[in-house]
């Protein structure tokens, strides 16, 4: 919704034609899955299982310095692993076609409080369908910040680094809620209704499990080193949602992503559906072991285009789709992850504070904005 | 507290220390045949029979609970990345020391599994297992006279039944194209060098197809035997009605592979079997539209193929994926994107 439409120069057709070249793109990775795919998702996800053992083994020592460090740090990474180059791609249904009942979105659990089953619903299916579609799509500032000039400004907002900070901070548990629609959800008689109780009471299991395991089970069965281990699986669960945060802000929230209003997307053709995910997603730039540890989310506009590839041919799809950029005269907005952190970062400031307003009104677009 | 109840407690807390994984998870890290784990097997080696049939040696897992001989297994072998399930016959004795079994495969034309085992598989692979099941076997009391009527791979559960027990007069009638097609040959005619075992063998390709009409000519007290027939569909049928036709219906035992053969076209019926409802449906329209129509309850979310919230299990017959075209058959475990799928022939869908 920026004062200039960043895709005017594209007719109908040749938005279609691009369709039709990204499908293509597509078709390919699915023609070639195969064995290597497959053995490359076991490897991560025994080495991720190894990792935290072996982690969660040192931390049973952690009332020594160098064995909390150890444990801490490889406890950290196997959260990460867990929940973005496992639990958030395998959710995505990207290990579906292997067939393996053990790795596949229908049965997958992961390191988490918000239970996978609510995640999917409001990740996948609202986030990746309406994405950056304001009032439609709530990743966009999750409900607590205005991250676009013509949402409208509310004092409320002048804190909004601190909430986006706390939620750093806390980003599982700002998931779990999200995913509850806990803000809409608490209304009087919502809070009532049977279905939002259920998904609340799943929540609550889960969360209890969680907190057993990391913050008494855990603990306890490191005997003198109770408080070091507590200390050592906070610390982990805290690296793991700041990182989180971290990656996820910089696939929506730099500058130069496009948000949408909710009449654009009426009757929406395929091709301006893959432009609106081009348009509306950044990447971040760096090294193999950097593209890993985002869960590939590295290549968010890719991920965005292929939510269900597997997530290790992302790299490769990312060069095809640059091209297709390139050709179809697009900003292809990437960045190293410094430099798209505090591009993130800046706006979530900047949107802090009131601006001019947006010259551009219709009642239509009132209601939206009030709605977002 | 009783042992069991020791265990399980036991367990649960275990269960709190892996949460949400299970302590199996990490348990088949390091011991996937361990008791108690899902059933699963390794391959230990692959010996060519012949040009296209191999039998390939498996270690079961703990909780294997044996076969008897003539049964099949189902086993889950991962092809490409995908896991397929298929089942073939047990060819090993039921007494073998070393606590394997094998199973010998030919490799069949366009045979996505048979091919992998005979030509690609490789010894230390892990395949999961299903415990062995099957009717093909042979009864408690021996009979006096048997007759075994096999053709190509069919000769599979026979060759298990004859490492198995010996009886006192045996007669076996196989079909192969060539000699060289013999499964098993150079065993079979160590049998028959030991006279353990008389042997016919019909090669099709000279001598023309098995007329079971002069299946006397061969086996002259056939009507007399307890016989155990497998092989093709074809074969079978005519073995059925001649045996029927000589009031000896209850003397034949058969066991037939690959039962139905999935037809993929068009659109077809489709049945939501949980409900219990069938309608037809065209080959472009999806299925969600299609059971939500005909009032099914069906878990729906993007309709447009991203988000999985909509994969229900395949029970029988064919879908299209409506974006690439490619054809999805029914097995067990096959779940479908009901939002981009449109049947391709008769499905069954469980909703």
């Amino acid at each position: 919704m920026t004062a200039i439409d960043p895709t005017a120069h594209l007719t109908a057709e040749q938005i279609e034609e691009l369709g039709r070249e990204l499908d293509a793109i597509r078709d390919e990775v699915i023609a070639g899955r195969g064995e290597k795919d497959a053995a490359y998702i076991r490897k991560v996800i025994s080495a991720q299982r190894r990792l935290e053992l072996v982690s969660r083994g040192v931390l049973l020592f952690s009332i020594f310095p160098p064995a909390w460090l150890l444990g801490t740090a490889g406890l950290s990474v196997a959260k990460i692993m867990d929940n973005m180059e496992i639990g958030h791609n395998v959710l995505h249904g990207q290990w579906d076609w292997m067939r393996d009942p053990k790795i596949h979105s229908t049965t997958w659990e992961w390191d988490h409080v918000s239970p996978s089953e609510q995640w999917k619903h409001s990740h996948n299916e609202l986030h990746h369908t309406y994405t950056n579609v304001i009032g439609k799509d709530n990743d966009l500032g999750y409900g607590i910040m205005r991250v676009d000039e013509d949402q409208r400004w509310h004092p409320f907002h002048l804190g909004q680094p601190l909430w986006n900070f706390i939620n750093a901070c806390f980003f599982e548990y700002g998931i779990a809620a999200y995913d509850l629609e806990l803000g809409k959800n608490l209304h009087k008689r919502r809070r009532k209704s049977p279905e939002f109780r259920a998904r609340a009471k799943a929540v609550g299991r889960k969360i209890r499990k969680q907190v057993l395991k990391d913050y008494v089970i855990h603990p306890l069965l490191s005997g003198p080193s109770f408080l070091p281990t507590l200390a050592a699986t906070f610390t982990a669960n805290l690296v793991r949602n700041i990182w989180t945060h971290s990656v996820i802000m910089c696939g929506h929230f730099p500058e130069g992503v496009q948000v949408f209003e909710r009449r654009s997307i009426r009757g929406e053709t395929r091709g301006r559906w893959y432009l609106r995910q081009m348009m509306g997603s950044a990447n971040i730039s760096g090294s193999r072991a950097m593209h890993f540890m985002t869960g590939n989310l590295s290549h968010q506009i890719e991920h965005h285009l292929f939510p269900d590839l597997p997530s290790n041919r992302y790299a490769e799809v990312a060069v095809k789709v640059r091209a297709l950029f390139e050709k179809y005269e697009l900003e292809y907005v990437t960045g190293p992850l410094p430099k798209q952190v505090f591009s993130a970062w800046h706006k979530v400031f900047r949107l802090s504070l009131p601006n001019k307003k947006p010259k551009v009104k219709t009642p239509d677009r009132e209601q939206e904005l009030v709605a977002a | 507290m009783t042992s069991a109840a020791l265990r399980s407690r036991a367990w649960k807390v275990l269960e709190m220390v892996t949460t949400p994984l299970l302590p199996s998870d990490y348990l088949d890290l390091v011991s996937p045949l361990r008791a108690g784990a899902d059933l699963r097997g390794r391959i230990e080696a692959v010996h060519p029979e012949t040009g296209d049939a191999a039998t390939v040696v498996i270690r079961p897992g703990r909780g294997w609970r044996g076969h008897t001989a003539g049964q099949y297994v189902r086993i889950g072998v991962d092809v490409e990345g995908v896991r397929l399930w298929r089942a073939y016959s047990i060819t090993s004795p039921t007494d073998r020391q070393d606590g394997r079994v094998t199973i010998t495969v030919k490799a069949i034309p366009d045979g996505k599994v048979s091919n992998h085992l005979v030509r690609r598989a490789k010894p230390g692979t892990l395949i999961q297992l299903d415990q062995p099941t099957g009717d093909f076997v042979l009864p408690q009391a021996k009979p006096a006279k048997v007759l075994y009527l096999t053709a190509g791979s069919g000769i599979t559960p026979v060759m298990g039944m004859l490492r198995d027990i010996e009886f006192d007069d045996v007669v076996m009638v196989h079909c192969a194209p060539q000699p060289q097609d013999v499964i098993f040959r150079d065993e079979l005619h160590g049998l028959v060098a030991d006279k353990k075992l008389r042997l016919t063998e019909v090669h099709t390709d000279t001598d023309g197809m098995l007329d079971i009409a002069r299946l006397g000519e061969l086996v002259p007290d056939w009507a007399e035997r307890e016989t155990w027939a497998c092989g093709p569909a074809g074969l079978l049928d005519a073995a059925e009605e001649h045996w029927s036709e000589h009031g000896v219906q209850e003397r034949l035992h058969t066991e037939r592979f690959r039962p139905g053969i999935v037809v993929a076209g068009d659109g077809g019926e489709v049945t939501f079997s949980a409900t219990g409802r069938t309608v037809d449906a065209d080959g472009a329209t999806p299925l969600l539209d299609i059971g939500e129509e005909a009032g099914v309850l069906m878990p729906s979310g993007c309709r447009m193929g991203i988000c999985f919230g909509c994969v229900t299990p395949l029970k029988a017959g064919a879908v299209r994926d409506l974006r690439t075209g490619e054809i999805t058959e029914a097995e067990p475990g096959v779940l479908i994107q009901t939002c981009v799928s449109a049947a391709a022939g008769p499905c069954d869908i469980e909703r």
